[in-house]
C-alpha cells in the first residue's frame, strides 16, 4: 500500500536493466519510477528521428551517454526516396549539446550529417567517444578532420557506406600524436588516399585496436606494413587487391596474415585476385565473418578458401559462388547462422550465373544454426520454399529477392503464395520478411495470419487487390515497420485499418494506388500521425481520387515537422485544402 | 493456362507510377465483374515519348537537385533511347490463375469485399527486359528506379570496378598492362550543380562516352543526365541526337568538362581519345546554363579540324 522504495533503492535496481523495452515498461508503472528511470537511462534508441523532438528526449534523459537515431526510411537505400526529404541531424546534435554535455556516443543511421554537426560534437561533448555513421551524407572529410582532432578519447570512429565530400586524405594526420585511444576505425567509404606513414604511425601507437577496415586507395603494401603493426586486429577490412602479383608480395602478404592470429572478421577484398587469396588461408580456421560481396572471384576460388573456413557464422558473398558453392558451404561451414547472396550483375540480361533457388536449399538443408538469410535470384520455386521452412524453422530473417518481378514459380507457374506461406507458418520466430516474385492476395492472408513476431515486412510488385493491405494490417501482431512499392491497392485497405497504423514505427508506400483523398481523410482522422505525401507534382492539383506517388506514414510525439520540402506534402502545410474546421495547433 | 496478352511497348511511364494499360483493363473488367470504385479514366497513366503526350509531368522545375525525385526516369529513358532505339519492353505475362483464386467472396467477411469495392487491377506493366544480345552497355538498360534492392554504395562499387571482370590471371594482367605504367590511373573530380558532394572517377576506367555516362548516370542516380550529343563530324563517339533540342526542353542536364586550356567544353565533341588527354574535370549542370558553351565548341572543333 504504502510501500515506497528509496529512489537510491530503485536506482541500483534499475542499474541491473538494460534493455529499452524493460525500460520503457518500467517507466509506466507510476510518476516516481518514471522519473528515477529516467535520470538514470543511459541509452537512447528512436527509431525514427521525427517521432519525437530532440528537445524532448534531451530534456527527459538528462544522462543518456549513447544515442543512437534512424532517419530516412528504408526504402531510401534503393533510391525511393527524393533528396531533401530530410532527417536533418542538426536538430538533435544541438539540443544534445545544450543539455546532454556527457553524451560520448552517436550512431546515425541515414541521416544527413553537416560538417557543422560533426565540429558541434567535438566542440561540445568533452568525453565523446563513439561516432558511427551508417549510410549518411552531406558531410565531407573536413568535418571527419575536426572529429579527428578534438575528440580526446575517441575510440570508434566508423564511416559504414556513407556518401562523403571527399577532398582528400589529410583528415587522417588530424589524429594528434596524442591519441592512443582508438579501437575502431573504418573510412572504407572514402575515396582518397591517405597518407600511409600516417595510418602507420596511428595503427602503432593505438594498442587497443582490435577493428579496421581500410578504403580501396589502401595498397596492399600498405595493408602489409599495417597488418604486422596491429598482428592483435580482431575485424580487418582490406583495401584494393588489385595489383600485379608478385611472389615476394605474396610470401609477406601470408605472413602477414598468419601472424594476425585473433582475427575473426575479414571483409573489404575490393578487385582480389584469386592468386591471393591462399593468402588469407591461414586465418580462415578462426574467421567467424566473412564479407566477400566485392571479390569478383569464381567458385572453384571461393570453395577453396571457404571450406577452410569451419568456424564461419556469417557469410557475405556474390553469386558467383554458384550452387555448387553454396553446397559446399552447407558441408563445411556448419556454425553459420547468416548469409547474404548478392547478384553480381544486376541487370536481368547479364544473369547468366548457375545461381538458383538449389543454392539456397543446400545451405538451410545443410546449416542447423542458419537463422538469417537475404537471396538475390532470378526465380524461384514453391518447392524450394516449402523445403526451406521445413528444414530451418528457425530462422529469424528471411529476405528473398526474386529479382524479375511478377515472376512464378518456375517449374509449375503458379504464384509463390504456397511456399511463403510455408516460411509465414514454419518459422515462427521470424522477425523480418521481404517477399518477391508473383504473389496474390492469398499471400499476405497467410502472412498475416501466422507471422506474428515480424516486426519488418518489405513488399514489391505483389498482390492483386486491396485485400492484400487488409490481410496484414488486419493480422500481424507484431508488426512495425511495413514498405511497400507497385502493388495494386490503395485507400481502403488503408482507411479500414488507421488504428493499426499507431501501433507501428511506419508505413512506406509508393507506386501503390493511394489517392490523395485518402492520405487527407488519414491525415484528419489520426492527429498522432504524420502523413507525407512525397510526390513530384503537388497533389492539391490534382483530383482527389489521383494516386500519389508515395506516401510515409509514421506515428509521432512531436507533432508534424517543420523541416519539409516542397515535394512534401502534409495536412499542415495546405490546411484550407484539409477539412475546413480542422483545429491546426 | 490463358496468357495476358503480351504487348510490345517502349517503355517510358515514369517508373514511379504504375503504368497501367486501358486495353488490359477493360479485360479484367470484363471477367472480374467488379465495380470500379476509383475512376480508372482519369488516373490512366499512358505510355509516350516524353514530350509527346503529358508534357507537364517532366517538370523542370521538379529536375532541380534538391528536389528532384530519384530519377526522373522520363528523361532517362530519352537517353537509353537514344543509345539503342531497339529497347523494347514487354509486359510480363503473369498468370491469371493467381488472380482468378482470390475470388471476389475469399476475404474473412470483411467490408472491403462486402461492398464489392475491392477494386482488382491488372498487374502493372512491368519492364522485363527482352532477353537479347541488342544491349550494348548497361546505359541502355532502362531500369526500374531501385529494382533489384541493392545499395548504391553496392552499385557504384561494382560500377568502379567494371574492368575488372572474374577472370584468370592473364586476362587481368592483360588489362593490368593496358593500364600500365604508361599510363597512370586518371582521376578527376566530377561535381554536380547543386549537390552536396562531389566524386572522383578514374577516366581510365572507362572506352567509350557510353561506359562514362552509364558509370556517371549511376553515381548520379538520383539527378537526371542529359544526353552527349555530337556537332556533324567532330565527335566520332558521340551520339546522333541534336543537342539542340535537349538544350532547348530546358530541364536536361549536360555534362561539361574543363580542358587543358581551362575551356569549359561540352562533353561529347571530340573523339574519346582526345578527350581522356584533356580533360582535367567534369562537371553536370544544367543544360539551359550550357548554351553558351556551344559556339566555343564549334571554335574549337574548326581549329582542331
Amino acid at each position: 500500500m504504502g510501500l515506497r522504495l528509496p529512489s537510491k533503492v530503485l536506482e541500483h535496481i534499475l542499474s541491473f536493466i538494460d534493455s529499452n523495452e524493460d525500460r520503457n515498461s518500467v517507466s509506466l508503472v507510476c510518476k516516481s519510477w518514471f522519473e528515477t528511470e529516467r535520470k538514470t537511462r543511459k541509452r537512447v534508441f528512436v527509431g525514427n528521428c521525427y517521432a519525437v523532438s530532440p528537445a524532448a528526449v534531451a530534456k527527459r534523459f538528462p544522462e543518456v551517454r549513447s544515442l543512437t537515431l534512424k532517419g530516412k526510411p528504408h526504402f531510401a537505400d534503393y533510391n525511393l526516396v527524393p533528396d531533401g526529404w530530410g532527417g536533418y541531424a542538426w536538430p538533435w546534435i544541438e539540443a544534445m549539446a545544450a543539455k546532454c554535455p556527457s553524451l560520448e556516443e552517436i550512431r546515425l543511421k541515414r541521416m544527413v550529417v553537416t560538417d557543422e554537426c560533426l565540429e558541434k560534437i567535438a566542440a561540445s561533448f568533452k568525453d565523446f567517444k563513439v561516432l558511427v555513421l551508417t549510410s549518411c551524407e552531406g558531410f565531407s572529410t573536413d568535418g571527419i578532420a575536426a572529429i579527428a582532432a578534438t575528440c580526446r578519447n575517441l575510440r570508434v570512429l566508423e564511416l559504414r557506406e556513407c556518401i562523403v565530400e571527399d577532398l582528400g586524405g589529410d583528415w587522417l594526420s588530424y589524429f594528434p600524436e596524442s591519441s592512443t585511444s582508438l579501437v575502431s576505425l573504418d573510412f572504407s567509404c572514402l575515396d582518397s588516399e591517405v597518407k600511409i606513414s600516417d595510418l602507420e604511425r596511428l595503427v602503432s601507437r593505438c594498442p587497443n585496436l582490435s577493428s579496421l577496415k581500410l578504403n580501396p586507395a589502401v595498397t596492399l603494401d600498405g595493408l602489409v606494413s599495417l597488418l604486422r603493426r596491429a598482428p592483435q586486429l580482431t575485424e580487418l577490412g582490406t583495401g584494393s587487391f588489385a595489383a600485379q602479383l608478385k611472389p615476394e608480395a605474396f610470401s609477406k602478404l601470408s605472413e602477414a596474415f598468419s601472424n594476425c592470429k585473433q582475427l575473426q572478421s575479414l571483409s573489404g577484398l575490393w578487385d582480389v585476385l584469386p592468386e591471393y587469396l591462399p593468402a588469407l588461408y591461414s586465418v580462415c580456421p578462426g574467421l567467424t565473418s566473412l564479407n566477400l560481396s566485392y571479390a569478383t572471384v569464381r567458385m572453384p576460388d571461393l570453395v577453396e578458401l571457404l571450406r577452410r573456413c569451419s568456424k564461419l557464422q556469417k557469410l557475405w558473398v556474390m553469386d558467383l559462388i554458384e550452387d555448387k558453392g553454396l553446397e559446399a558451404v552447407a558441408s563445411y561451414c556448419k556454425e553459420l547462422r547468416e548469409l547474404r547472396v548478392f547478384p553480381s550483375a544486376p541487370d536481368l540480361d547479364e544473369a547468366n550465373i548457375p545461381l538458383t533457388e538449389q543454392g539456397l536449399v543446400f545451405v538451410s538443408k545443410g546449416c542447423r544454426k542458419l537463422e538469417s538469410v537475404l537471396y538475390f535470384c532470378v526465380q524461384f520455386t514453391n518447392a524450394a520454399l516449402l523445403t526451406i521452412a521445413r528444414k530451418r524453422p528457425n530462422l529469424k530473417c528471411f529476405r528473398l529477392c526474386v529479382i524479375e518481378p511478377f515472376a512464378p514459380d518456375y517449374k509449375t507457374n503458379e504464384p509463390l503464395d504456397k511456399g511463403f506461406k510455408a516460411i509465414a507458418e514454419g518459422c515462427k520466430d521470424l522477425r523480418r520478411l521481404s517477399v518477391s516474385g508473383l504473389l496474390s492476395d492469398k499471400a499476405f492472408k497467410y502472412i498475416g495470419k501466422h507471422a506474428k513476431k515480424v516486426r519488418m515486412l518489405s513488399i514489391a510488385f505483389a498482390g492483386d487487390s486491396d485485400l492484400m493491405l487488409h490481410h496484414l494490417l488486419s493480422g500481424c501482431e507484431s508488426l512495425k515497420k511495413l514498405e511497400i512499392r507497385d502493388c495494386p491497392f490503395g485507400d481502403t485497405a488503408l482507411l479500414e485499418h488507421a488504428a493499426k497504423l499507431e501501433t507501428m514505427r511506419s508505413l512506406w508506400m509508393s507506386s501503390c494506388f493511394v489517392s490523395f483523398g485518402a492520405c487527407k481523410l488519414l491525415s484528419q482522422k489520426m492527429p498522432r500521425l504524420n502523413v507525407e505525401v512525397i510526390d513530384e507534382h503537388p497533389p492539391e492539383t490534382r483530383p482527389e481520387s489521383s494516386p500519389v506517388e508515395r506516401i510515409y506514414i509514421y506515428r509521432t510525439v512531436a507533432g508534424p515537422r517543420m523541416d519539409t520540402p516542397e515535394f512534401v506534402w502534409t495536412i499542415h502545410k495546405n490546411p484550407e485544402i484539409g477539412v475546413s474546421h480542422l483545429a491546426i495547433k | 493456362m490463358s496468357e495476358s496478352v503480351a504487348a510490345e511497348h517502349d517503355y517510358i511511364g515514369l517508373s514511379e507510377f504504375p503504368t497501367m494499360e486501358a486495353t488490359t483493363m477493360s479485360d479484367k473488367t470484363k471477367t472480374r465483374d467488379n465495380n470500379n470504385g476509383l475512376n480508372f479514366k482519369a488516373t490512366e497513366l499512358r505510355l509516350g515519348l516524353p514530350g509527346s503526350e503529358s508534357p507537364e509531368r517532366v517538370d523542370s522545375r521538379f529536375l532541380a537537385l534538391n528536389k528532384s525525385s530519384c530519377p526522373v526516369s522520363g528523361a532517362k529513358r530519352v537517353f537509353s533511347d537514344a543509345i539503342n532505339e531497339s529497347n523494347k519492353w514487354i509486359f510480363s505475362t503473369g498468370s491469371t490463375t493467381a488472380t482468378g483464386d482470390v475470388g471476389s467472396g475469399s476475404g474473412p467477411g470483411s467490408s472491403v469485399v462486402k461492398d464489392g469495392k475491392s477494386t482488382t487491377f491488372p498487374k502493372p506493366a512491368v519492364p522485363v527486359k527482352e532477353k537479347k544480345s541488342s544491349a550494348t552497355a548497361p546505359a541502355s538498360k532502362a531500369q526500374v528506379v531501385g529494382w533489384p534492392p541493392i545499395r548504391s554504395f553496392r552499385k557504384n562499387s561494382m560500377a568502379s570496378s567494371q574492368s575488372q571482370k572474374p577472370g584468370n590471371n592473364s586476362e587481368t594482367e592483360e588489362a593490368e598492362a593496358k593500364s600500365g605504367p604508361e599510363q597512370p590511373c586518371l582521376y578527376v573530380k566530377v561535381s554536380m550543380e547543386g549537390a552536396p558532394y562531389l566524386r572522383k572517377i578514374d577516366l581510365k576506367t572507362y572506352k567509350s562516352y557510353l561506359e562514362l555516362s552509364s558509370a556517371l548516370e549511376k553515381m548520379f542516380s538520383c539527378f537526371t543526365i542529359g544526353q552527349f550529343g555530337s556537332h556533324g563530324g567532330c565527335g566520332r563517339d558521340g551520339l546522333n541526337e541534336s543537342r539542340l533540342t535537349d538544350l532547348l526542353r530546358g530541364s536536361e542536364y549536360v555534362v561539361t568538362y574543363e580542358d587543358k586550356d581551362s575551356d569549359w567544353m561540352l562533353v561529347g565533341d571530340v573523339p574519346w581519345d582526345m578527350f581522356i588527354c584533356s580533360c582535367k574535370k567534369l562537371r553536370i549542370m544544367k543544360s539551359s546554363e550550357a548554351i553558351g558553351l556551344a559556339p566555343r565548341v564549334m571554335e574549337k572543333c574548326r581549329s582542331r579540324n
